[in-house]
């Protein structure tokens, strides 16, 4: 095997993988390298799966409209079976102030032709007729929107990615980003040293330990949320439902079902819970059965399976970090993704692969590039996380 | 139809309980008040509970131990594990057949915040170890939690109905497991320092230091313990093999939990696959409950087990194949036959060595893990955590009482509450009952032959020596600095010798002693035998077939006489009159007709590939193998791939045949292992929010 790539990524994982196949699809010769033993194993297989494009800022938007493209045809274009649901999101209000939240939010969704509306009671519970109908008060519903199974699409990716060439190194620390002649010349691995001219840091949260320039500081902070999957039932759920109702003890909490029948959930944990710890606590599963059986009540006797816990590498804004080091050419960063690397990973990919390509980028491309620039202010926050 | 039940045996007697009626599929059966679903629904005939969501095969019994979920049955429209959840009148179960449907809920249910526990030390698992622990904190005046998530204590203890090994003083040698389980469970309610709770699982573990238990079936409770002491017991390992998940192929331990705890007749004309001291001795308890035992199979050359164990099964009749394997189970939607074969030194099947018997049940006895995910958590998550019994390491259920008194005792001195030492033989003890069987030694047989005298069959180096304790004039010895050495008879000093009492003959749990009298007739002596079948099976002046210890058999001989020994029930010690020489050689008496174990004529092959590695998702041995050959040596990656270990059991049976297949491929220690998580079994949602009952 040759030691000589154009491109090695670093991370295996929910952006590494579509970028490496995006780079790979283009004629680059890629090398993927992962601490980890297989790929996925860092935050990748701790989402829970759900993608949407309606999100409140255009960039965010835009990766999200063409990864939700990617996610949705990926069976009829590569084979593989990622149990797609174009199930959409649905975000109920029972109190008046989320309702105007929601309503003004679609204000500023609304030019990018987002497919999402408010919806009254009737017609909210018409999507989830098992809501909690005590105080609703309709609620805003995607249909576009989705989710699939990280886990197979995780798969899907990695072997599409072998196939069509790509090499990966698994168990494998990076160590160094050599630099020759001004720009990036090599990745030294503990087990090796890998020649590329250009190096894409997809690292998630652990993206700030790979050879930053000393006058660059990724703003990274990881937070970890808990998460879990209960045992399958006859399918009564069709979207994504979102409850943002904030608790003393916690922000919002999501969940779906999936196309085996479980129902995969999540909670925010606030205030937050910083750092990388992993392991699972035993206040997740009190603090998120109250609220999700308080929003369908049914849920009561449905029986947990199992609990994990992963890491959303925020930033203060809450917005991912994309675009090249200034002061170490060939080095890319594409970090800070906040949780929702695997929704927007494809689009990052690809919006990537027409950078090393050196092509000449759209408008739209320049204005994702200017929100998620790594030398921004970091000081917007987001309306809907 | 006749419900199928054990209606007389020979150790345990029939409870007369009262009955209930509920419904399966709608029509009307009959159950035992109190017992498990699965036990009345096994009792009235059913074997398949539901079909599998994925593939639509028949779905059963398994572990009967609430581990596997493939017990799930519908009760009320909701999914339990029929093996834990009790019959209760009037209610009706429905197979699973497929994805049950979620029951509607309008109003969102009252609900309670999680109760926190303050105790310094919590002990998970009420069997052996547990118990024993319990009972030296007891002592001490420790303040502890035993939680247990049976109806009853006791753990294993309640299965089984032989009497124990090892010594008198130190684990109860010669008492049977059920009585050992009672009397330990008296000696702890003298203590009022010890809390128990049963129907009471431990969930989770975290990293919090805190211990998820669900009381009492129904509510949610955090512990955060000084002292956490895991003895929690083993889970029986799977095998994989054409047809493993039929209904009909199930653990030895979930029979011993039909017949012997719930005194259900769970089959008819079983096969056993395993020969270590777990196969043997249920193959034992079968017959004992008039079921019969076509044959067991060992993949070595040696069975495990303790010789005394095998013994008592071929001289009662039940051969045992070494170097075997099983090939399949057979059958549509249960077991109806086995095919089994010989296999080489490289544990490959010799072609045209295949053999099948019609059987209706296939026990896999093949060896225990233990259930030490508890330990192993707390242990990464800093905490003060001790284990015991099979949860620390898979030895006799008599190592485990010791070893539970041992930790016991260390948890009270680590704790400051005892300064005592613990004696140093203790240790030595602990380890000699946790002994692999030794060698087989020459016996003395010098003084055979004149008057009366007692035979040992015994010849295996084994922890035990109850016949030592009980002969009234210490005329049996075994060597006092070592108790795995064999027994010796010896006349005293006085020229005293054996008056033919029969204590030695009741007490010895590998009833492998006999007695031979050649008082009254030195040509044709009578050998007292020690019988623990019911006594229906023989009559005074009858013929039985006496066999020697290898089962051989060596003739019909009269029957004279039938005693019971002690007031119990349990062991008969019957009277045959065999020729001198043969004499000292009889060591049984035949109970099976040979007919049950021979092999049917046409040998049945299965052609299907499935052989199933994760039960609860259906995951074929095919697929995973392909996947490692691919490459894969990441269990995490190969659940990812196969959905392997994702199921409600969480990884419970599958990961241990994976990680065989991960050996066989050449990656015996280089392979990554499954990030375990919570929880231990699956609760409902409402239990962690604290719904309250209706």
């Amino acid at each position: 095997m040759s030691n000589t790539y154009d491109v090695a990524v670093i991370g295996a994982g929910s952006v590494g993988v579509p970028t490496a196949l995006a780079l790979k699809r283009k004629g680059f010769s890629t090398l993927v390298i992962d601490k980890f033993s297989s790929p996925g194993q860092g935050s990748n297989k701790a989402a829970i799966g759900g993608v949407r494009a309606t999100h409140s800022d255009p960039a965010k938007i835009r990766l999200g409209l063409r990864s939700l493209e990617i996610f949705s045809t990926w069976k009829e274009t590569y084979g593989h079976d990622i149990e797609w649901t174009t199930g959409g999101y649905a975000f109920p209000a029972y109190e008046e102030k989320d309702k105007d939240v929601f309503q003004k939010l679609l204000e500023i969704q609304r030019p990018y032709n987002l497919n999402i509306d408010w919806l009254s009671k009737r017609e909210l519970l018409d999507v989830v007729p098992d809501l909690n109908r005590r105080d609703l008060l309709g609620g805003t519903f995607s249909p576009e929107d989705g989710h699939c199974s990280t886990l197979l699409a995780s798969r899907a990716f990695y072997d599409q990615a072998k196939q069509e060439g790509v090499q990966f190194r698994f168990s494998e620390r990076v160590e160094e980003i050599k630099k020759e002649n001004g720009r990036v010349s090599a990745v030294k691995t503990d087990k090796g040293t890998y020649r590329c001219s250009t190096v894409i840091n997809a690292g998630g949260a652990w993206a700030d330990s790979f050879s930053l320039p000393s006058e660059y500081r990724l703003p990274l902070l990881p937070e970890s949320h808990e998460a879990g999957i209960t045992e399958p039932v006859g399918h009564f759920l069709g979207p994504m439902v979102v409850d943002m109702r904030r608790n003393s003890r916690s922000s919002n909490i999501y969940f779906f079902q999936i196309e085996a029948g479980q129902i995969v959930f999540c909670l925010t944990p606030d205030p937050p819970v910083s750092g990388l710890d992993r392991r699972e606590t035993s206040d997740f599963l009190p603090l998120v059965a109250g609220r999700m059986i308080a929003l369908i009540p049914s849920l009561a006797s449905i029986r947990v399976r199992r609990t994990w816990r992963g890491i959303y590498p925020m930033t203060p804004d809450g917005s991912p970090v994309i675009g090249w080091i200034e002061d170490f050419p060939g080095y890319f960063l594409a970090g800070g993704m906040c949780g929702q690397g695997f929704m927007l990973g494809p689009g990052i990919g690809e919006l990537i692969t027409r950078m090393a390509a050196e092509e000449e980028l759209s408008r739209e491309d320049r204005e994702i590039l200017k929100i998620l620039s790594p030398y921004r202010d970091f000081k917007k926050p987001e309306v809907l996380e | 139809m006749e419900e199928l039940r054990v209606r007389s045996h020979p150790v345990l007697s029939v409870p007369d309980r009262e009955r209930v009626r509920f419904y399966w599929k709608g029509m009307a059966v009959k159950a035992r008040g109190g017992e498990m679903i699965s036990s009345a629904l096994f009792a009235n005939g059913v074997r398949v509970f539901g079909h599998h969501q994925k593939d639509d095969a028949p779905v059963g019994m398994f572990c009967a131990n609430g581990q596997c979920s493939q017990c799930l049955v519908l009760m009320d429209g909701i999914p339990v594990k029929s093996c834990m959840t009790p019959v209760e009148e009037g209610i009706h179960v429905e197979p699973m057949d497929g994805l049950p449907e979620l029951p509607k809920i309008r109003e969102v249910p009252e609900s309670r915040k999680t109760e926190k526990i303050e105790v310094p030390v919590l002990i998970l698992g009420g069997g052996p170890a547990g118990m024993s622990a319990a009972l030296e904190l007891g002592k001490a005046g420790v303040r502890c939690l035993l939680i247990d998530d049976k109806q009853d204590l006791g753990g294993k203890l309640v299965l089984q109905t032989h009497r124990f090994f090892g010594s008198i003083e130190a684990v109860y040698a010669g008492t049977r497991g059920i009585d050992i389980a009672k009397i330990l469970e008296n000696d702890l309610e003298e203590f009022s320092c010890v809390e128990v709770w049963t129907n009471s699982t431990a969930l989770a573990v975290f990293s919090d230091n805190k211990v998820g238990i669900l009381k009492d079936g129904k509510n949610y409770v955090l512990s955060e313990p000084e002292i956490l002491l895991v003895t929690t017991g083993a889970r029986e390992k799977s095998l994989v093999f054409k047809g493993n998940t039929l209904p009909g192929v199930y653990g030895a331990g979930a029979f011993q939990t039909l017949v012997n705890r719930d005194l259900v007749e769970a089959s008819e004309r079983l096969f056993i696959v395993g020969g270590g001291n777990v196969g043997l001795i249920v193959g034992y308890h079968a017959l004992q409950a008039g079921i019969e035992v076509v044959g067991l199979i060992e993949a070595m050359t040696e069975c495990g087990g303790y010789a005394v164990h095998r013994d008592k099964l071929v001289r009662s009749g039940v051969p045992v194949y070494t170097s075997h394997t099983i090939v399949s189970a057979n059958g549509t939607d249960r077991v109806d036959s086995v095919t089994i074969a010989q296999i080489d030194s490289d544990l490959n099947v010799v072609p045209g060595t295949e053999k099948t018997f019609a059987c209706d049940t296939i026990l896999i006895a093949v060896g225990l893990d233990p259930v030490d995910e508890f330990y192993l958590k707390a242990k990464e998550y800093g905490m003060k955590v001790f284990a015991a019994g099979d949860a620390e390491e898979i030895a006799e259920a008599s190592a485990a009482m010791f070893s539970g008194r041992i930790r016991g005792l260390e948890i009270a001195r680590t704790l400051g509450v005892s300064s005592g030492s613990i004696p140093e033989d203790w240790y030595e003890t602990m380890n000699i009952l946790k002994s692999q069987p030794g060698p087989v030694r020459e016996l003395d047989d010098s003084y055979y032959g004149k008057g009366v005298y007692p035979v040992f069959h015994c010849d295996q180096e084994i922890p035990c020596n109850p016949c030592t304790s009980v002969c009234p004039f210490n005329l049996i010895t075994i060597d006092p600095g070592d108790i795995m050495k064999v027994p010796e008879y010896r006349e005293n000093e006085q020229g005293k010798g054996c008056t033919g009492c029969g204590k030695c003959l009741v007490i010895c749990p590998g009833l492998a002693i006999t007695i031979v009298d050649g008082r009254k007739d030195t040509e044709f002596p009578t050998v007292s035998i020690p019988f623990e079948f019911s006594e229906e099976r023989l009559e005074a002046g009858s013929l039985v077939t006496a066999l020697d210890q290898e089962g051989t058999a060596l003739g019909d001989f009269p029957v004279l006489a039938i005693r019971k020994a002690g007031k119990r029930k349990g062991t008969w010690i019957v009277k045959i009159q065999v020729p001198r020489g043969t004499s000292d050689r009889a060591a049984g008496i035949r109970v099976q007709d040979p007919e049950v174990t021979v092999p049917l004529d046409e040998p049945i092959s299965r052609i299907t590939d499935d052989t199933i590695v994760c039960r609860c998702e259906r995951v074929t041995a095919g697929e995973v193998r392909s996947h490692i050959r691919e490459g894969m040596t990441d269990m995490n990656e190969i659940k990812a791939a196969t959905r392997s270990g994702m199921g409600s059991c969480g990884g419970k049976t599958c990961t241990p045949i994976i990680e065989r297949l991960l050996a066989e491929e050449g990656h015996r220690d280089d392979y990554t292992e499954n990030v375990k998580r919570p929880l231990f079994v699956e609760v409902p949602l409402g239990v962690f929010a604290g719904v309250k009952d209706k």
